[in-house]
């Protein structure tokens, strides 16, 4: 484990000021006001290489640099990690708030910036409540507010909460929501960087993205790009879930492998069952098999093998999992989310969900799978219909945004990769896994000791 | 209902942290809503005033976030996780249980009004699966056992032992409290 940005979870009360500037906090708030030029902080984080930790890897410094010389312009935090796995952001918020309070200064500092939000989930109660109380500590110690550290630098940090609507994480739907509105993803170009917030020129990042800035600025540059891969730099904190027998958020160097994860961080399948498939990243990702695993943990690694790094949250399934009840849960999730904008989005989503339910309760026709498919490439013309299905196929979209087409992959991946299964599943009339996840909670416990 | 004086006056301040004021809609309709337990027209109609926007308006961005209770509730609220990851942790048993517990189906509260069950998507708690809040506090890792006294509890008005903890536990302040400490504001004055 190569800890940087999970240095201080385990310290007791880190989340308060004054523990955290015993731990070394704000120093590097202080270095960059004081002996940096905004020009020579944004250049830092350019060196790092570092690419944006909420989903689509970005490279920050590019796109910080694609802000427009226009005033005002807005930072915008992303909180609202809602990606079915993904539980990183939220202990990043919980644990050590101030790191991304620091991290979110440095930046507007960066971008010349004097207003900023971060976005949080309504649900992470405790996060946003320990957010205010950090963002409040940081005006009174003189971080916040006017002439920062005696500098002439201003800037005022607005906690926000969301209301529970997973699509207001899709940065322009978020804008919309901070702008009061529907959370509805609105078409790019223009993209936030020209304009964003009330049409002005806005950055939004992740919050484990911005988290790492101080460190950035403390150590170099040049460090943080020491670790890692050639092309995807630093270390990175994977969200492990599902059957493993230590799940938990593990901050790696990318280019650790997939059965490294698994194995050594997670220790291994529960039970020493055999496992039947990993969810690499997120949801929204094309599943992976045991033969997959030697893929590094690496933006381009998984992408040639065909999925996506995603938000990294890794979500582990043993053999006793039933392929067409896990994809109806995930296609549930994305129905449930769909904002409505697009028709092939909302009846796509819906229809599958229903389709993906009868063939789970033994209802299921024969017709069904090839009608799946078919409703899938309304949304993915693409979209393949045999073989191991590749992220790639989701390109083109019919729609504003990738929700429509994330539902799309997590119908057509395990269908096409467990494809006999579904087929059972109809010509049974019923789950041949009966128990479906084959388990109970208390069996759970009792196999946990 | 209609804003206390004291929430009035968070009220304006919540706006005054905004560039424009309209970005205020999502706190305000959070503090009528910690205000009063649910989201009434009435609460609704009073943000679009304080904010100039029509009812109409507020009415539709409300529809649109789950968290807004636009009846009222049960006393104390039960949110399920039913997502994926707490899904192959025996989520769907867990729910069940719990409904058989209180006597009463998700979506729905309890004939004494004692207690609303809902299901939710991933709270990002995967690593505590299979979770579950009450008001908002998180509880992880629930096996069967847990998840009857959590209701029982629940059912009796209390709070349930076992939690993550509220921020009340930590914080003087309300949550949702403005952010910006009174007359510390480095855009104060500048807003719309
Ligand atoms: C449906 C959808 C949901 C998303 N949810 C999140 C999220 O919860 N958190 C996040 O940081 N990014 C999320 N993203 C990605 C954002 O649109 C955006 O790329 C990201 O916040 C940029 O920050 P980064 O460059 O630091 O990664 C989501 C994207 C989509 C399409
Ligand atoms: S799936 Fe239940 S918390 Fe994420």
């Amino acid at each position: 484990m190569t800890e940087v940005l999970l240095t201080r979870i385990s310290e007791p009360e880190a989340w308060r000021i004054d523990r955290y500037k015993e731990l070394g906090g704000y120093e590097a708030l202080a270095k960059a006001l004081k002996s940096m030029t905004p020009e020579e902080v944004a250049e830092e984080v350019k060196t790092s290489e570092i690419r944006g930790r909420g989903g689509a890897g970005f490279p920050t410094g590019v796109k910080w640099g694609f802000l427009p010389d226009v005033y005002p312009r807005y930072l915008v935090i992303n909180a609202d990690e809602g990606e079915p796995g993904t539980f990183k952001d939220r202990e990043l918020i919980e644990f050590d708030p101030h790191q991304l309070v620091e991290g979110t200064i440095i930046a507007a500092y960066a971008l010349k910036v004097n207003w900023s939000a971060i976005y949080i989930r309504g649900e992470m109660v405790l996060g946003a409540a320990r957010l205010e109380n950090a963002v409040r500590d940081a005006y009174g110690a003189g971080y916040l507010g006017k002439n920062i550290l005696g500098t002439e630098f201003d800037l005022d940090i607005v906690v926000h909460r969301g209301a529970g609507a997973y699509i207001c994480g899709e940065e322009t739907a978020l804008l919309s929501s901070l702008e009061g509105q529907r959370g509805e993803p609105r078409l790019k170009p223009p993209f936030p960087a020209v304009e964003g917030l009330y049409a002005k020129p806005t950055i939004v990042n992740n919050v484990e993205t911005i988290s790492a800035v101080p460190h950035i600025v403390n150590k170099g540059g040049a460090w943080y790009a020491s670790l890692g891969t050639e092309k995807s730099r630093g270390t990175k904190i994977f969200s492990l879930s599902g059957h493993v027998n230590r799940p938990g958020n593990y901050e790696v160097e990318l280019g650790t492998t997939f059965r490294s994860l698994i194995d050594d961080y997670g220790l291994g399948v529960r039970g020493g069952n055999k496992l039947k498939a990993v969810i690499p990243g997120g949801a929204s990702s094309v599943w992976f098999v045991e033969e997959d695993l030697d893929t590094p943990l690496d933006f381009d690694a998984i992408a040639a093998a065909g999925s996506m790094l995603g938000s990294g949250a890794v979500i582990v399934m043993d053999e006793t999992t039933c392929a067409v009840r896990a994809a109806a849960r995930l296609v549930k999730f994305f129905s449930h989310e769909s904002c409505g904008q697009c028709t092939p989005c909302r009846e796509g989503c819906a229809w599958m969900y229903k389709i993906l339910t009868r063939i789970e309760e033994g209802a299921g026709r024969s017709e069904d799978l090839d009608l799946l498919l078919s409703v899938g490439s309304g949304i993915t013309p693409a979209l393949k219909t045999e073989g191991r299905m590749a992220m790639s196929e989701v390109l083109p979209y019919t729609t504003i945004c990738v929700l429509g087409p994330s539902a799309v992959t997590a119908m057509a991946a395990p269908l096409r990769l467990f494809r006999e299964e579904f087929e059972e599943h109809i010509r049974l009339g019923a789950c041949p896994k009966a128990a479906g996840t084959g388990i109970t909670t208390q069996d759970r416990k009792a196999s946990r000791g | 209902m209609s804003f206390s004086a004291e929430n009035r006056r968070i009220a304006d301040r919540i706006v005054a942290q905004y560039p424009q004021s309209e970005s205020a809609v999502l706190p305000l309709l959070h503090l009528a809503q910690s205000q009063d337990g649910w989201l009434s027209p009435d609460g609704m109609r009073e943000v679009a005033e304080i904010l100039g926007l029509e009812p109409a308006q507020v009415f539709s961005v409300a529809s649109f976030y789950t968290m807004y209770l636009r009846e009222p509730a049960g006393k104390k609220i039960i949110s399920v996780c039913n997502n994926i990851s707490c899904m192959l942790q025996g989520s769907d048993e867990l729910l069940e249980r719990i409904e058989h517990r209180l006597g009463s189906k998700c979506g729905h509260s309890t004939s004494g009004g004692e207690v609303y069950l809902e299901e939710v998507e991933c709270l990002a708690a995967c690593g505590g699966a299979p979770c579950l809040q009450v008001d908002g506090e998180y509880f992880e890792n629930v096996t069967i056992e847990a998840a009857d006294s959590i209701v029982d509890s629940a059912m009796r008005g209390e709070r349930p032992e076992g939690g993550k903890g509220l921020p009340s536990d930590f914080y003087s302040e309300p949550l949702g409290a403005p952010s910006i400490p009174e007359g510390l504001g480095a855009n104060e004055g500048e807003g719309s």
